[in-house]
């Protein structure tokens, strides 16, 4: 069975949904507290929504010095699979092992909304099971969301298939309406929306399940 | 030595600025007129042991790199807070 480590940083708020999501997928998925050191006996790594350290200074920003965040870097880069979700999307992106950065939103609004996303790309432990230009209903809930990079980081991310997602209508002013990016390899994965919380019809959407069933059941070392 | 050192941090040119953006659009309504390309910032004031200022600053910097701004799209620059 796979098992999946969900991160719990003080501050975060929705690791309760990213393990009962994985789970209901059929992973065993267990909760890591951000003190921890190491990240053996995990198949997969996921870094949840919420607001680590209180979002001081920039969101993100204190929570990559916690303790697990070398375990972290060095699982990703034995190639195991990591996937940050909102808040985890900005801790990846502080800790460099995502490029960019998430800025306030546009209009400096903090949006909570379903959002209809295209996948860019199958090259990624996110979206493997999904198909190029399939469109997901998913909700986003942040204000600082909008993706930021460089033009020559840009050019990167086109050029190695990085953009994993897409918004098809832009929500906060998110560059080239970036929603996800992955790093180089594949196997490192952030986004914005919150696959966990579109699960079930009856909830709204059940179009996070292709996401997370793909993290779910991406091998270590995919790609 | 303890010495008095401002870091400041603001967004690097290019990146888009939502909160200077507002401000600036905020400002006719108040009678400020005249005012344009408005950039917010933060700022951190802290006192330092070190040798001599230089270190001071030197050590500033450096935090300011690692830790109070993100180099993807901030710039962060060290200054004397000591008046004079």
């Amino acid at each position: 069975m796979t098992r999946i480590g969900v991160v719990v940083f003080p501050g975060s708020n929705c690791e309760y949904d990213a393990l009962g999501a994985v789970s209901a997928l059929g992973a065993e998925a267990e909760f890591v507290w951000h003190s921890a050191t190491h990240l053996d006996g995990f198949d997969g790594v996921i870094l949840p929504g919420g607001f680590a350290h209180g979002d001081y200074l920039r969101p993100g920003a204190l929570a990559r010095f916690s303790p697990v965040m070398e375990a972290v870097a060095e699982f990703a880069r034995a190639g195991g699979a990591v996937l940050g979700i909102c808040n985890g999307f900005q801790v990846l992106t502080e800790a460099g092992l995502l490029p960019g950065a998430l800025q306030k939103n546009r209009g400096l609004t903090f949006l909570c909304q379903p959002t209809t996303l295209t996948v860019e790309s199958t090259a990624s432990v996110l979206t493997r099971d999904a198909f190029r230009g399939q469109e997901l209903v998913i909700p986003i809930n942040h204000f600082s969301g909008s993706y930021t990079c460089d033009d020559e980081t840009w050019a990167s991310l086109v050029a190695h298939d990085q953009i994993v997602l897409r918004y098809k209508e832009n929500p906060n002013g998110s560059r080239d309406d970036i929603a996800g990016v992955s790093n180089v390899e594949g196997n490192v994965v952030g986004l914005m929306p919150h696959p966990e919380r579109a699960m079930s019809t009856l909830l709204g959407s059940a179009d996070g399940r292709v996401l997370l069933e793909s993290f779910v059941g991406a091998p270590v070392g995919a790609r | 030595m303890n010495y008095p050192i401002i870091v400041d941090v603001t967004l690097r040119e290019g990146i888009a600025d939502p909160e200077g953006a507002t401000i600036e659009r905020a400002l006719p309504a108040l009678g400020f007129n005249g005012i344009s390309h408005v950039r917010a910032g933060k700022s951190f004031r802290m006192n330092i042991d070190a040798e001599d200022e230089s270190s001071a600053l030197a050590i500033a910097a450096a935090l300011a790199q690692r830790l109070l701004s993100n180099p993807v799209i901030e710039n962060a620059t060290a200054r004397s807070a000591a008046k004079g």
